[in-house]
């Protein structure tokens, strides 16, 4: 039984609160002077982290979290703020504004990220909000030969730390699943509530080591599969129309036809 | 993003219990319904099935004068002519009026005065209004000019019979000029409306407050609002270009000025600003809208006394002064109340006396995070705040303005609320906190059982414009508790030179104590303005001076 090296990949998305906005070429949503932030359910996947050292879930401890993010250099804020709440370090892998990697390219590059730092626990949102794919978990375990737990509510760690259970919220009730270490774990929003980071953990984590890698330093090329063909909004809602008084209501409802 | 809708309740739910703060308004532009706590406030639990007291009897001292006509089936005539439609006018002198109909032009939102109102008037235009007042004035016939009829201290609703005017039917947007920010609309238009407006085209209006749904502009600048965007933006007094007005006697003063600058002889347009409708009634408003800003950033510290406190606000003023945007301040015994009723997860670790938040906005939030961040390590590291915490995301942002919001809701779950609205120099702004909560005690009215009216003494409020919310919260009204607090909190506000209603106004509320904040020749001078207007005192008595 060796202790946890835990790999907590993240995403820079536009911040959940703030409605997005289809570019005028319909090829996707302007990201230009919008706020973004750490992807909801990454935040969770960092706070689980933390607390498994925190609370000593695992008997040997965790000597290691390491989180990652592939995205422009804007995106080393969130790293801070992933260290702020207790991460070790970070990785940055440099990817251009607008050269978007899909999931499969995502799930390679974390996969040479783990044989790298020699992860033996990955913990992933299950899916992020810009693009909902929600499969860089399953390819990601699928490319290891790891087993997955998908949709986490709950994580606990048996067999003196060899194995991990993990509870997940599924149609009318929860399951719950085990699997060995080494293995891949996706969150759902019941996991946790994510902390605040605080003032000098903000400071500290100026200081923690934050590494700058290019795609080509992974081994892993932007390989498109899929073409964007056209991005819309949903179709407007119909406004609706105001009268000044009773009489005004009923001549309305006359001209339409409702009485 | 067909998860992030259903993402949204759920993460609120989780994060942020019992949220104030309306959604955030396209494009990224925080536009949130802040909550202003209110003056002399008496919440009840389940106030809404309470029948209010009519004015005259909660305040018997107060007669009818009887130099005002009482209102005839030929004075109704005379107004049904003038106003055509059936729907301007809101008759219960010569017809059946139930009284639902009548209640939300008789009786303030807070359910605590009511009048004896009987007819209504909606005028559509500023010549209507006009021919209204000249009538009303010839014939002795008293009026209260009304809004929204969101006022804190009962200024906007009638006390005995007056003919209630009220600005609903005027609400247009007459213009607005993209490039100055000048923007001029009918005294009716409902805050939001103006700020969605305004927000479509990215300016905002430089006022901000808990009633912005309902309130209408004409009674903001008839109260001089303050609320949240007040330390950013400045008061009304500032940032109103211009006014048209109807004097009692039916002239217009149309001093609609679109210009930022205007030396021509006095500015009578400040009279009718903060004037509450005992001079004029607004029926428009030109007035200078700043930009909107992109980017907000939100802080919630802790320290570990009130002088600490007053350095970080310096400190912030010299840091972060453009872009500064909300310094309020909360005691621990406000933020252990919200704690207590709400049962949610604090935002610092440990336990502080004080807490304050920054709020920045601006044009850049990379260049803005930067700058609070400096600002926070350097308040950190020299000591003088002694925990923090920043908000990451717009749910953090909204989670930390609830800690503030949430104060005056948490603070009526026991009953009731003594509310204080309250100008004092900083220095000495939190002492009369300490010194009320130590009268309270030694009379032996607070403790944690039932058999004490007190459940606490709090302090909390808009620190950056030396604005100070006193507020108690008890159990039940008892009179032993109300003779600890009056007049003691206004003798002890006008002996450090305050002000016993910074934003809230005068109204019928406080009209007994402008003693303790203005001299006895000052109030003269106000009364002299008031002859000059209005002459036989039709505007909106009873109240003010």
């Amino acid at each position: 039984m060796s202790a946890l090296r835990i790999l907590v990949p993240i995403k820079r998305v536009i911040d959940y609160a703030v409605k997005p906005r289809v570019n005028k070429a319909q090829t996707g949503v302007d990201t230009a002077g919008v706020k973004h932030s750490m992807n909801p359910f990454d935040e969770l996947s960092v706070e689980e982290s933390v607390r498994i050292r925190e609370k000593k879930s695992h008997p040997a401890g965790v000597d290691d979290i390491c989180v990652v993010s592939a995205g422009p250099p804007k995106s080393d804020a969130i790293l801070r703020t992933a260290m702020a709440m207790g991460a070790d370090r970070g990785i940055l892998v440099d990817v251009k504004e607008g050269e978007e990697l899909e999931p499969l390219a995502v799930a390679k590059l974390l996969r040479a990220v783990v044989d790298r730092e020699k992860s033996n626990l990955v913990i992933l949102g299950k899916q992020s909000i810009d693009d909902d794919a929600a499969q860089t978990g399953q390819m990601l375990a699928g490319l290891l030969g790891w087993p997955q737990a998908t949709q986490a509510s709950e994580v606990k760690f048996g067999d003196e730390g060899t194995s991990v259970e993990v509870t997940k919220e599924v149609d009318g009730g929860v399951e719950t699943v085990r699997a060995k270490l080494p293995m891949v774990i996706t969150t759902d929003l019941r996991l946790n509530e994510p902390r605040y980071a605080s003032l000098p953990n903000i400071m500290k984590a100026k200081k923690k080591p934050l590494v700058k890698m290019s795609l080509s330093d992974l081994g892993v090329a932007n390989e498109r599969r899929l073409k964007i063909v056209k991005v819309t909004e949903p179709a407007p809602r119909q406004g609706g129309g105001k009268v000044e008084d009773v009489d005004g209501l009923v001549s309305k409802l006359k001209e339409l036809g409702a009485i | 993003m067909a998860c992030r809708s259903r993402l949204t309740p759920l993460i609120r739910r989780a994060a942020a219990p019992g949220l104030l703060r309306s959604a955030t308004a396209a494009n990224s532009v925080p536009c949130a319904a802040r909550c202003i706590s209110s003056t002399a406030a008496r919440h009840f639990r389940g106030s809404a099935l309470r029948r209010a007291k009519f004015t005259t009897d909660t305040y018997p001292e107060i007669k009818r004068d009887e130099r005002f006509s009482h209102i005839t089936a030929e004075h109704v005539a005379f107004f049904k002519g003038i106003l055509g439609k059936e729907s301007a006018i809101l008759d219960g002198v010569t017809a059946e009026v139930s009284g639902d109909d009548m209640e939300p032009y008789n009786m303030d939102w807070m359910r605590k005065y009511q009048g004896h109102c009987k007819l209504v008037l909606k005028p559509g235009s500023t010549e209507e209004v006009s021919k209204i007042l000249k009538y009303c004035n010839d014939n002795m016939l008293a009026v209260v000019p009304q809004g929204g009829n969101t006022g804190l201290v009962g200024g906007s609703v009638p006390v005995f019979d007056e003919i209630v005017i009220n600005t609903s039917r005027m609400n247009q947007i007459r213009f607005f000029d993209d490039v100055s920010g000048v923007l001029v609309v009918d005294a009716g238009v409902v805050l939001e409306v103006a700020d969605q407006f305004l927000a479509e085209k990215g300016y905002i209006f430089p006022l901000d407050l808990g009633a912005k749904g309902s309130c209408h502009i004409g009674g903001n600048v008839a109260a001089n609002a303050g609320g949240l965007r007040l330390l950013r933006y400045g008061s009304l007094h500032g940032n109103v270009l211009g006014i048209e007005a109807v004097l009692p006697d039916g002239t217009i003063v149309d001093d609609l000025s679109r210009l930022r600058k205007n030396n021509t002889g006095y500015d009578l347009k400040q009279l009718f600003i903060g004037g509450e409708g005992t001079i004029g009634m607004v029926t428009a408003v030109s007035i200078h809208c700043p930009q909107r800003s992109k980017a907000m950033n939100v802080a919630f510290l802790g320290a570990d006394s009130f002088e600490k406190i007053q350095q970080a606000f310096r400190e912030a003023k010299i840091q972060l002064g453009e872009i500064l945007s909300a310094f309020e301040l909360m005691d621990s015994y406000s933020q252990n109340l919200v704690h207590t009723v709400r049962q949610n997860k604090r935002p610092l670790e440990g336990e502080y006396p004080f807490y304050c938040l920054i709020e920045t906005s601006g044009s850049n939030s990379e260049h803005d995070a930067e700058k609070l961040g400096n600002f926070l390590e350097d308040v950190m590291s020299k000591e003088i705040i002694a925990d923090g915490v920043l908000a990451e995301n717009e749910t953090q942002i909204k989670s930390l303005w609830a800690q503030r919001e949430g104060i005056p809701e948490c603070l009526g779950h026991w009953g009731g609320v003594y509310k204080y609205d309250l100008s004092i120099p900083l220095g000495d702004l939190y002492k009369l906190v300490d010194e009320t909560r130590k009268r309270i005690e030694d009379a032996g009215l607070k403790g944690d059982t039932d058999d004490f009216p007190v459940v606490d003494v709090v302090g909390y409020g808009h620190m950056g414009d030396q604005n100070l919310h006193l507020n108690i919260a008890v159990r039940r009204y008892d009179k032993r508790v109300e003779e600890v607090l009056e007049p003691f909190v206004y003798e002890w506000t006008g002996k450090v030179n305050g002000s016993i209603s910074a934003e809230h106004g005068l109204g019928i509320a406080k009209k007994n104590y402008i003693g303790y904040s203005r001299s006895e020749t000052m109030v003269g001078l106000m009364k002299q303005i008031k002859n000059l207007y209005d002459p036989n005192g039709i505007m909106n008595p009873y109240k003010y001076i």
